[in-house]
């Protein structure tokens, strides 16, 4: 039952990751990999603002400043240097490296005598069901802002941008401007996620960020074949069904855990699990 | 309306492969003309297109619109008085964004797109009712993505959406080259409409010699990167389908 709680709140800190792919990868139809360095970003942020006894409610919008900086530096890359997205956001996320390194002074900063916002806002005297409500509530105000967001006219425009380049452009949009846009706020929701997990596990470390894109791939790609199976275009409900695999993705982990495999062979379970949910649905629906 | 002045364009210019596309094109369109353009593939009729909306610009020359030099615009700046229809029917409408998101893009052609939400009943209703004038039976249909509809029912779509944000050119570059005859039919004879009830300035490329001789009041042919013919109303009007023909024999 612990190792549930535990899936499920990961699941939840990861939901920024998941929507920051889900933006970047559905919306523009930009394989961002700036992931990697701006989620760090935002755990090194977070734990060096609190270590340093900054007010803890400055910190999150210097995170999300930090991580919408990081995205904003790839799409102008991308779009202004004309250089490859993927290659764009390879070499942000590599100078990232170096940067969080020297951010933190040192490859590993641990948390545990300092509070964060799961010990300064307590609503219920359990930690555990404490951190899952604030959890929780952190993710539903951040896909409410989302949701609006990609509803409004300005929204339209960014999906449109992914959709179909030339007819946006023709109807008065800069694309470029609308993808460094865009790629901001996918990493700034990522380096949120950073933020969260930093706090979760009590320290911030150089290397977290490795692979992590991973999970936001695995939380879509579950998301975008929930959405196939079920028909859904509407935008809450794609959001949610990306919330959904964000979650589903942590307790598959958690529960190959549970059953005893070893916790090194971890990322190739993981890696093994993406491929199936990516090429599942294309074999049954050529048999179909 | 549209005013090139002394056009050039030269495509990798000190290379082997050098192309002269357009030497030297004076052109003027009044308002509310309706100019077809024909000429043989090279000929530079498209350049001569992408030049005037912005998706090109010229190594020599420059380019008014509405008398106002726009020769350094980009496109999308250039939008508050062009529309256009692509060659593609699937370029011209976002396919995973619904009919009604289009149109609200559309709507919104020369305004910025702001961080509120414009889709309300009041422009659902409108959008339904401009949707109704097609006769396609889309008016119901309007929370389908875009990409669920044919070729021809997209192309006719992109026209319609041309007239939703104030409109002053319209660029129709082959609108029906991708098209069955009874669609292109359909496009042709509502880009003909739509150009007498908003009096749209209007240019044709068009390949298809019978669509050159019905429609537009003016037609010019293009070869080589030259006007080589350029037949005025009462001129045109005296044409015989045969005579363009002869053109390009």
């Amino acid at each position: 039952m612990d190792f549930l709680l535990t899936a499920i709140l990961q699941g939840l800190c990861f939901a920024g990751i998941a929507l920051g792919i889900y933006i970047s990868m559905k919306i523009f139809n930009i394989p961002d990999i700036t992931t990697d360095g701006s989620y760090t970003l935002g755990a090194v942020v977070s734990a060096v603002l609190f270590t340093h006894g900054l007010k803890f409610y400055y910190i999150l919008p210097i995170v999300i400043a930090a991580g919408a900086l990081a995205g904003a530096l790839t799409g102008w890359i991308h779009t202004k240097l004309k250089v490859n997205a993927l290659l764009a956001g390879i070499l942000v996320m590599t100078a990232l490296y170096s940067i969080n390194l020297t951010i933190m002074g040192r490859s590993n900063l641990p948390l545990r005598d300092y509070s964060t916002v799961f010990t300064r806002l307590r609503f219920l005297p359990d930690p555990n069901q404490n951190a899952l409500l604030f959890a929780l509530l952190f993710v539903a105000v951040l896909t409410l802002i989302i949701g609006y967001l990609l509803k409004t006219d300005f929204g339209i425009a960014m999906r449109a941008t992914g959709s179909s380049e030339t007819m946006i452009r023709a109807l008065g949009v800069d694309t470029d401007r609308m993808k460094i846009i865009g790629l901001a706020i996918a990493n700034a929701l990522t380096a949120t996620s950073g933020y969260l997990i930093t706090q979760l596990q009590s320290f911030a470390d150089i290397n977290m960020g490795i692979g992590i894109v991973i999970v936001g791939l695995g939380s879509v790609i579950i998301g975008e074949t929930l959405i196939h199976w079920f028909n859904i275009n509407t935008v809450w409900k794609s959001l949610f069904t990306v919330l959904f695999g964000a979650v589903l993705f942590q307790l598959v982990l958690a529960f190959t855990l549970s059953i005893g495999v070893n916790a090194n062979l971890l990322k190739l379970v993981t890696a093994v699990f993406v491929l199936l949910i990516v090429s599942l649905p294309r074999l049954t629906s050529k048999t179909a | 309306m549209i005013d090139l002045v002394n056009i050039s364009k030269t495509f990798n210019a000190g290379k082997p492969t050098e192309v002269n596309a357009l030497n030297g094109i004076d052109l003027y369109v009044e308002i509310g003309e309706f100019l077809v353009i024909v000429g043989s593939n090279g000929s530079g009729k498209s350049t001569l297109l992408n030049i005037i909306a912005g998706n090109i610009s010229p190594t020599n020359g420059t380019v008014a619109l509405d008398g106002r030099d726009v020769t350094n615009f980009p496109d999308y700046e250039r939008s508050r008085y062009i529309s256009r229809v692509f060659q593609n029917p699937l370029s011209g409408t976002a396919p995973d964004l619904s009919i009604l998101d289009n149109f609200r893009l559309a709507a919104l052609r020369t305004h910025p797109k702001g961080l509120k939400i414009g889709i309300d009943d009041g422009f659902r209703y409108k959008v339904m009712e401009k949707l109704s004038l097609l006769g396609m039976g889309l008016e119901n249909k309007i929370n389908q993505p875009m990409g669920t509809l044919s070729g021809g029912q997209r192309q006719a779509l992109t026209l319609l959406m041309s007239v939703m944000a104030n409109c002053k050119i319209l660029l129709l570059d082959e609108p029906t080259a991708a098209l069955d005859p009874r669609s292109a039919d359909i496009v042709m004879q509502t880009a003909d409409k739509l150009t007498h009830d908003f009096n749209l300035t209007t240019v044709l490329i068009t390949h298809n010699l019978k669509d050159a001789f019905t429609y537009g009041q003016r037609i010019i042919q293009m070869a080589e990167g030259r006007v080589v013919h350029d037949l005025k109303e009462d001129q045109k009007a005296q044409l015989k389908q045969t005579d363009i023909f002869k053109w390009f024999s």
